[in-house]
C-alpha cells in the first residue's frame, strides 16, 4: 500500500488562526494517486481549512505539508500550476460570460490561446454547458454554476483535483449529473480530493475516507471498512407516539448489539433488519412506523462522536 | 387614496434604510457646499476684477456661484438616487418584485420613490441654504422658497432618470449618463459663468436643458431679484419636466415588472 | 558582490521578472471585460474636455490671465488645462483601484478565483496598477492632443507631461489600491471620494493659484500627492521648470513607492487568511 508515493502528504499539520481559533488540530494522512480521497465530517470539523491549506490558499501554521512532492511554504505557485481547485462557495468571475470565464482561467496559467480554445470547448461539453456559453454567469442555476466550476479546475489538466463540498445546496438531479461527470473523472485516472458532510456522496464517490470531528481525525479506511468497523450489517429504525416512548424503559434491551436512542426515533444495530423487528412485535411494542436499511457512513459517524451528521 | 397610502409604505423603507447613516450623508451634504464655495468662491473670486462682476450682474463671484451649486447638488443627487439604487431594487436586490408580491402597486413604488428622493433634496437643500446664509449670500426670508424649487428639480430628474433605469438590464449606460448629460449640465447651465459668455447657438441650446430653468429660478430667490416674467416660465417647464417623467417611469416600471 | 551570491540574486530577480511579467494576465482580464463596456472606458475621456471648455473657456472669457508664481501671466485656459492632465490621471486611476477593485475584492471574489492559479498577489496588485494606468494614460494622452490643438502648451518641455501624467496616475493608482482595501461596505466610497479626491480636486491649485488662500491651508495643500502632480504637469506645460518641480517628482516617486507597499501588504492580508 505504501509503495506508491503520496500525491498529499501530511504529518501533524495544524492550522490556527489569527484569532487563536484551531481550525486542524495535527492530521496525518496520505493520498494516493490516481484515488478518490474523502474528508468527512460536519461544519467546523476542519475540512474546509485542510483543503485550503493543501491549494495553498492558506498558511500552513505547523507541522508537514507536501503537495506533488512539494512545499506549498516555498512552491506555492508551482504546485498551484498542477492544481484543480472548486472551493466551496463559487468564485466565477461575474463580469465574463461562461466560456470567458474558461477561457480566461486557462491564461492565467499561462495556456497558449489555442489550446485553451480547444480544451473549452471540450470541458464545456463535458459538463454539458456548451449551450450557455455565451451567457453570462450569474442567470446559471446552482447547478450549472457548481459545473462550471468544476471544468475551471480541470482547464490546466491538473494532477489533482481539490473540491469542497461539491454538490451542497444542489437538487437531487443536479447532485447526480454532478457526482457521474465526478466518476467519469477518476475513471480517466484523476486524483481526486473532496470534502463533503452527506455520508452517500462519501459513499458513491469515495475509496478512502477520513473522519474529522472538532479539527481532529477520528477514523479512517474504505467507506465498507469503515461501516464494517463501527456499525451492523443492518439498522432498523423504529418510530413510537410520546406515550409509547415515554414507557420503553429498557423494554428494548437486548435486541441489537448496540441501540442509539434519537429526539425523534431509535436505531438499532443489528445483522438482519426483519428478524430484529420480529422480535420486537413479539414483545409485544406498539411500533408507529419501522424501517429496515443497511448501515451508512452516517451510522458511523453517530458511533464514533455520539451525533449525527447534518444537524 | 390608496396608491398615496401605499407609496407611504414604499417611502417608511427607505427611511429605514436612511435611518442608520442619516448623520452621514447631511455631514457630506455640509461639507459639499463649504469645500465648493471656499474653492472655487474664493480662489477664482480672487481672479476676478470689479470691473469683471458686471457680467455676474456685479454680486460677489461666491454669492452668483452659491445658488447654482444648490440646483447642481440637486440634480447630482437625484442622479445618483435614481440609477443605482433602483436598479439594485429592480434586478440585484429583487425588493420592488417582492413588494409587487404584497397589495403595493407599480404607481405606488413610483411615487414613494419620488417623494423619497424629495425628502432627501428637501433636507440636503435646506442644509446648503444654512451655508449660503452662513457666507452671507442669502438676501431675503423669500430664499427659503429655494428649498421646494430644489426638491422640484431634483424629482423632476428622478422621475425621468428612473424611467430611464427601468429600461436598462445592467449599470452600463449609467457611465454615460453621468458623462454626458449630468455632467456637462453641470458645467454649462449657467453654474459656474453666465451663459451669456457662450456663442448664440450653445446658448439657445442651454435654453432648453432642464437645469438652467432651476439655477435661474433658485438664483433669483437667494438673490432676490428673481425676474418675475420669466419665472413662471421656468417652473412651467421642470413641472411638465416632472409630469412627463411620472408618466414615463410609471409606464416603463410596469413594462420591466411584467416583462 | 561574490561568485556564490551572483547565481542566487539572478534567481531572484528572474522570480520578480516573472511575477511582473505575468501581471499582464490580469490586465488582459480587465480588457475582456471592458470588451462589452468600453463606453465606460471612453466617456472618461470627455470629462477633462467638459471642464476646460466649461470652466477654462467659460470663466476664462471673463478671467483670461492668471498670475504665475514667478509671476509670468498665462491664460486661463492655459492656467487650467495642464491641472485638468494630473486630475485625469487621478480620476481614471482612482475610479479603477477603488470602486472596481472594491467591487472583485468584497463582492465578485473575483481574486480568490484567481489565487487558486499561479497568480499570486504580486501578480494581482501590479496587473491591476497596469490597468488603471492604461486607462489613465488614456485619458491624459487625450488631453495633451486637446491642448495641443487648443495652443495651450506653452512650453516643448509639453511633451514630457505624457510621462508625468503617467506617474501622477502610479502614484494615485497605488494609493488606491491601498486605500480600497481598508473599506468595509459601498457606503465607506464617501471617506475616499467626498473627504480625500474631491476636496483635493477643488484645493490642489487646478483652478486657481493656490496663493489667494490662507497660508495655513497652503501648507497643507503642499502636503497632497494632487498638488505635486499639478506644479509637475503645469510647469512642464507652461515651461517653468525648478527646484520645486524636482521637489514634485521626487514626492511622486516616493508616494507611489510607499502606497504600493501599503498595498501589496494589505491586500495579501486580506486575501491570505
Amino acid at each position: 500500500m505504501s509503495s506508491q508515493p503520496s500525491l498529499v502528504h501530511a504529518r501533524g499539520l495544524t492550522k490556527r488562526y489569527a484569532n487563536g481559533f484551531t481550525a486542524v488540530d495535527g492530521v496525518d494522512f496520505d493520498v494516493r494517486p490516481g484515488k478518490a480521497f474523502g474528508f468527512l465530517g460536519p461544519n467546523g470539523a476542519g475540512k474546509t481549512s485542510t483543503m485550503r491549506m493543501i491549494a495553498c490558499s492558506s498558511p500552513v501554521t505547523e507541522g508537514t505539508l507536501s503537495v506533488i512532492g512539494m512545499d506549498p511554504r516555498t512552491q506555492a505557485r508551482e504546485i498551484k500550476a498542477k492544481l484543480g481547485v472548486v472551493p466551496q462557495i463559487d468564485n466565477l468571475d461575474t463580469e465574463l460570460s461562461v466560456r470567458e470565464n474558461l477561457e480566461m482561467y486557462a491564461r492565467y496559467f499561462d495556456i497558449p490561446r489555442e489550446v485553451a480554445s480547444k480544451r473549452t470547448d471540450e470541458l464545456l461539453e463535458f459538463v454539458q454547458l456548451d449551450e450557455r456559453a455565451k451567457d453570462r454567469v450569474e442567470p446559471l442555476s446552482g447547478g450549472m454554476k457548481r459545473r462550471l466550476t468544476i471544468a475551471r479546475a480541470l482547464i490546466n489538466d491538473p494532477d489533482l483535483v481539490i473540491l469542497d463540498e461539491p454538490t451542497t445546496g444542489l437538487d437531487p438531479q443536479a447532485r447526480h449529473l454532478l457526482w457521474e461527470r465526478l466518476y467519469q473523472l477518476k475513471r480517466r485516472g484523476a486524483t481526486l480530493i473532496i470534502t463533503t458532510h452527506y455520508m452517500d456522496e462519501a459513499e458513491q464517490l469515495c475509496d478512502h475516507l477520513v473522519v474529522m470531528d472538532k479539527a481532529k481525525i477520528v477514523a479512517e479506511g474504505s467507506p465498507r471498512q469503515l461501516i464494517d468497523d463501527h456499525a451492523t450489517r443492518e439498522v432498523l429504525e423504529l418510530r413510537f407516539t410520546d406515550a409509547t416512548r415515554a414507557a420503553l424503559n429498557g423494554k428494548l434491551d437486548g435486541l441489537a448489539d448496540r441501540i442509539e436512542e434519537l429526539p425523534d426515533r431509535h436505531l438499532l444495530y443489528t445483522d438482519n433488519g426483519e428478524h430484529t423487528l420480529e422480535q420486537v412485535n413479539q414483545r409485544q411494542i406498539p411500533i408507529e412506523s419501522a424501517l429496515v436499511r443497511r448501515a451508512s457512513m452516517e451510522d458511523v459517524f453517530l458511533r464514533l462522536t455520539g451525533r449525527s451528521l447534518v444537524e | 387614496m390608496t396608491t398615496l397610502a401605499a407609496s407611504g409604505h414604499v417611502w417608511q423603507r427607505n427611511w429605514l434604510v436612511y435611518k442608520r447613516l442619516w448623520y452621514r450623508s447631511l455631514a457630506f451634504g455640509f461639507l459639499q457646499p463649504v469645500l465648493f464655495l471656499t474653492a472655487m468662491g474664493i480662489g477664482i473670486g480672487a481672479l476676478l476684477s470689479t470691473d469683471d462682476l458686471t457680467a455676474f450682474g456685479g454680486v460677489p463671484y461666491i454669492d452668483w456661484l452659491g445658488p447654482g451649486l444648490l440646483s447642481a447638488m440637486a440634480m447630482q443627487t437625484a442622479t445618483f438616487e435614481s440609477t443605482y439604487p433602483i436598479m439594485n431594487k429592480i434586478m440585484w436586490g429583487r425588493n420592488y418584485e417582492a413588494m409587487l408580491s404584497t397589495p403595493l402597486g407599480v404607481r405606488s413604488i413610483v411615487i414613494g420613490e419620488l417623494a423619497w428622493m424629495a425628502f432627501r433634496i428637501g433636507s440636503l437643500a435646506a442644509i446648503f441654504l444654512m451655508v449660503l446664509t452662513a457666507f452671507g449670500i442669502t438676501r431675503s426670508p423669500l430664499a427659503i422658497l429655494a428649498v421646494p424649487v430644489a426638491m422640484l428639480i431634483g424629482t423632476s430628474f428622478a422621475a425621468c432618470l428612473v424611467a430611464f433605469t427601468a429600461t436598462q438590464k445592467n449599470d452600463v449606460g449609467f457611465s454615460a449618463i453621468f458623462r454626458f448629460v449630468v455632467n456637462p449640465l453641470f458645467l454649462f447651465s449657467g453654474t459656474f459663468f453666465p451663459l451669456t459668455q457662450l456663442p448664440d447657438a450653445l446658448q439657445a441650446i442651454a435654453w432648453a436643458t432642464p437645469l438652467f430653468h432651476g439655477v435661474q429660478l433658485v438664483r433669483g430667490l437667494v438673490l432676490s431679484d428673481l425676474n418675475l416674467a420669466a419665472a413662471p416660465l421656468h417652473l412651467a417647464y421642470l413641472l411638465v419636466m416632472l409630469g412627463v417623467g411620472v408618466v414615463l417611469a410609471d409606464r416603463n416600471l410596469r413594462r420591466r415588472m411584467a416583462g | 558582490m561574490t561568485t556564490l551570491s551572483q547565481p542566487a540574486s539572478n534567481g531572484a530577480l528572474a522570480t520578480a521578472w516573472a511575477r511582473v511579467w505575468r501581471s499582464r494576465r490580469l490586465v488582459e482580464r480587465n480588457i475582456m471585460v471592458y470588451r462589452h463596456q468600453w463606453i465606460i472606458i471612453l466617456s472618461g475621456v470627455f470629462e477633462p474636455i467638459f471642464y476646460l471648455v466649461g470652466i477654462g473657456l467659460g470663466l476664462g472669457a471673463i478671467i483670461s490671465e492668471v498670475p504665475l508664481a514667478n509671476g509670468q501671466v498665462v491664460p486661463y485656459a492655459a492656467f487650467v488645462a495642464p491641472a485638468l492632465v494630473a486630475t485625469a490621471a487621478m480620476n481614471g486611476a482612482v475610479f479603477e483601484t477603488i470602486f472596481n477593485v472594491f467591487f472583485k475584492l468584497n463582492y465578485a471574489k473575483t481574486y480568490d478565483g484567481v489565487l487558486a492559479t499561479p497568480m499570486g498577489i504580486t501578480e494581482i496588485a501590479l496587473g491591476e496598477l497596469l490597468w488603471a494606468l492604461m486607462r489613465a494614460t488614456l485619458y491624459a494622452v487625450a488631453m495633451f492632443v486637446i491642448m495641443f490643438f487648443m495652443g495651450l502648451i506653452l512650453s516643448p518641455l509639453g511633451v514630457l507631461m505624457i510621462p508625468a501624467a503617467l506617474l501622477v496616475a502610479a502614484a494615485f493608482a497605488a494609493a488606491g489600491l491601498a486605500g480600497t482595501s481598508f473599506l468595509r461596505t459601498v457606503n465607506d466610497f464617501d471617506v475616499p471620494m467626498g473627504l480625500i479626491v474631491m476636496p483635493m480636486f477643488l484645493f490642489s491649485g487646478t483652478f486657481f493659484p493656490i496663493e489667494v488662500l490662507p497660508s495655513w491651508l497652503v501648507s497643507v495643500i503642499q502636503l497632497t500627492p494632487l498638488y505635486h502632480g499639478i506644479s509637475l504637469i503645469r510647469g512642464l506645460s507652461t515651461g517653468i521648470v525648478g527646484f520645486e518641480q524636482l521637489l514634485s517628482l521626487f514626492y511622486l516617486v516616493a508616494f507611489f513607492a510607499i502606497c504600493l507597499w501599503i498595498a501589496m501588504r494589505q491586500i495579501e492580508r486580506r486575501l491570505i487568511k
